[in-house]
């Protein structure tokens, strides 16, 4: 069996609204954060794994070391819609885990417009399908996951709603999240509607960002000191196979549940031994449903589970205590590493006001259109 | 008479078709070993990979309501409010689609209603001056 495999440097920046700015200027800062939390610097890195979306054609990874280090390394840039960030992360692991590597780079970055995403689906014809072959939109395809939970399990649009007020109230927390501001459940469920029964408030916010890690080998590890390393217990990747539904309405579920089984099986724990959890929540439909597919909770249980409070900081499996992709920002290529950045400071204790107690285990996932969905269990060393 | 005029109209889906009459339908791919319907032509069935030639099947034109969503801001010049469904053929696929004449509103749009597929003449024209046809689905009267 191959050595454990460990993140000795991640981090991420504030996520914002940075037009001015370059993709690798973006992508670069965020290299640079992470090299010197490792106390390593770009000479160290054998390899790049670059996540993006929207420039992915543009050579972000090497451009980014075109701006701090020119060292002639393999690079590779990977998109896998929003699980893109993640993507990359986990092909750093393989190829530590591999034994090709001792010490690689992954970030992920991502330069975003404002408004929906999606596509009006427009043909030779130049008629756009949207609305008249229904939504193709995100929020009406993550609202419809949503409206089919509450079909099977009488889930109410409080119940999504609340899910973004934990989320915003999270974020007032943490300085590197796009917005610090309550979002009281009356606001939440009277904003502006956009897609039922998902408000502007439960949709998650279009902002540029990036975060990198610096992954190592057990070797190098214990080499360069092992007091703020994080072990990598378990990576999975999947994609959609077969269901019933999937070529209609995208099925986020299957994908989530078979990606969550084999990184449980692989680190060898159970959904109960998880200290926190940072998962997709692109819409607030989406966490309820994630709960589930997770193993947070029982089957149908989501509703009562976010009306016990259970995943508020502070509860039995806190969820998203960065503020989440609603409230922290959702820079499609950056949030897949920006989660295990989150995940990682709370394991090695230095989250401060945010700070979930004890954490010793915790989770992340990511979900990409199409479907991608990564999920990376890690451990405090 | 041209061919043109004589030629079924332009659809906004190849797989809606018209039948001898001129009655409008869709039609599914029906894989010859495991019976799974697709809107679209593939290689191969996604579900069991057989690779023998799929079979064109009508589609039932009744269904159920799975799941929608009733959308409120979309892209510019994209008419809002509107119900995105996804809706089950009785005994076929699932299909997504809009769902008309109804007050698009939680109380009156429910999962598990029964629909049918409806055919309409859309406002865009094609190059020769022919109304494009599209389905849609509709709370099934009676």
């Amino acid at each position: 069996m191959s050595e454990d495999v460990y993140v000795l440097g991640v981090d991420m920046i504030k996520f914002g609204r940075f037009p001015h700015r370059t993709i690798d200027g973006l992508g670069a800062e965020a290299a640079l954060l992470a090299l010197d939390d490792a106390g390593l610097g770009i000479k160290d890195m054998q390899a790049l794994y670059l996540g993006n979306v929207g420039h992915v054609t543009q050579f972000v990874g090497q451009k980014i070391l075109q701006q701090i280090g020119q060292t002639g390394i393999p690079v590779v840039n990977c998109t896998n819609a929003c699980a893109s960030g993640a993507t990359a992360f986990r092909e750093a692991y393989l190829a530590v885990k591999s034994g090709e590597f001792d010490l690689v780079l992954a970030v992920g970055v991502e330069q975003m417009g404002k408004g929906l995403l999606g596509n009006a689906g427009g043909g030779d014809d130049g008629i756009p399908r949207e609305g008249l072959l229904g939504s193709r939109l995100m929020p009406a395809l993550f609202a419809e996951v949503g409206m089919e939970h509450s079909r099977k399990y009488g889930t109410k649009p409080e119940h999504f709603a609340k899910v973004s007020v934990k989320n915003h109230h999270h974020s007032t927390l943490n300085p590197k999240a796009m917005y610090q501001i309550e979002t009281p459940l009356e606001e939440v469920m009277g904003a502006e509607m956009i897609a039922y029964p998902n408000t502007k408030l439960m949709c998650s916010v279009n902002v540029d960002g990036s975060a990198a890690a610096v992954i190592a080998s057990a070797k190098k590890a214990r080499e360069l000191g092992m007091g703020r390393a994080v072990r990598i217990r378990a990576s999975a990747l999947t994609s959609d196979r077969f269901t019933q539904r999937d070529l209609t309405l995208p099925d986020f579920n299957t994908c989530t549940r078979d990606a969550a089984k084999i990184a449980y099986e692989k680190a060898g724990v159970s959904p109960q031994d998880i200290n926190l959890v940072e998962l997709h929540d692109c819409f607030a439909t989406a966490e309820i449903v994630h709960y589930e597919n997770l193993g947070l909770c029982g089957e149908g249980e989501a509703g009562a589970f976010i009306d016990s409070g259970a995943t508020w900081l502070g509860g039995k499996v806190p969820v998203n205590v960065s503020g989440g992709l609603l409230s922290k920002g959702h820079p499609l290529g950056a949030t897949g590493i920006a989660n295990i950045y989150e995940v990682a400071t709370h394991l090695r204790g230095e989250a401060g006001a945010r700070q979930v107690e004890g954490a010793r285990l915790g989770l992340t996932h990511v979900l990409g259109l199409g479907q991608a969905c990564a999920v990376h269990v890690l451990e405090k060393v | 008479m041209t061919d043109a005029a004589l030629a079924n109209p332009p659809t906004i889906v190849p797989f809606l078709k018209f039948g001898a009459d001129g009655a409008p339908y869709l039609e599914g791919q029906q894989c010859a070993d495991c019976g799974e319907i697709y809107t679209t032509e593939r290689m191969a069935c996604s579900k069991c990979f057989s690779r023998k030639p799929f079979k064109a099947v009508r589609l039932p034109t009744t269904g159920e309501l799975y799941t929608f969503s009733i959308v409120h801001r979309s892209y510019p010049g994209i008419k809002v409010p509107f119900v995105s469904a996804t809706v089950d053929l009785d005994g076929a696929c699932s299909l997504k689609g809009t769902l008309v004449d109804v007050t698009p509103d939680p109380e009156h749009v429910k999962t598990g209603m029964k629909v049918e597929v409806v055919f309409r003449e859309l406002e865009h024209r094609n190059k020769e001056g022919r109304t494009y046809v599209s389905y849609f689905f509709a709370p099934k009267k009676g």
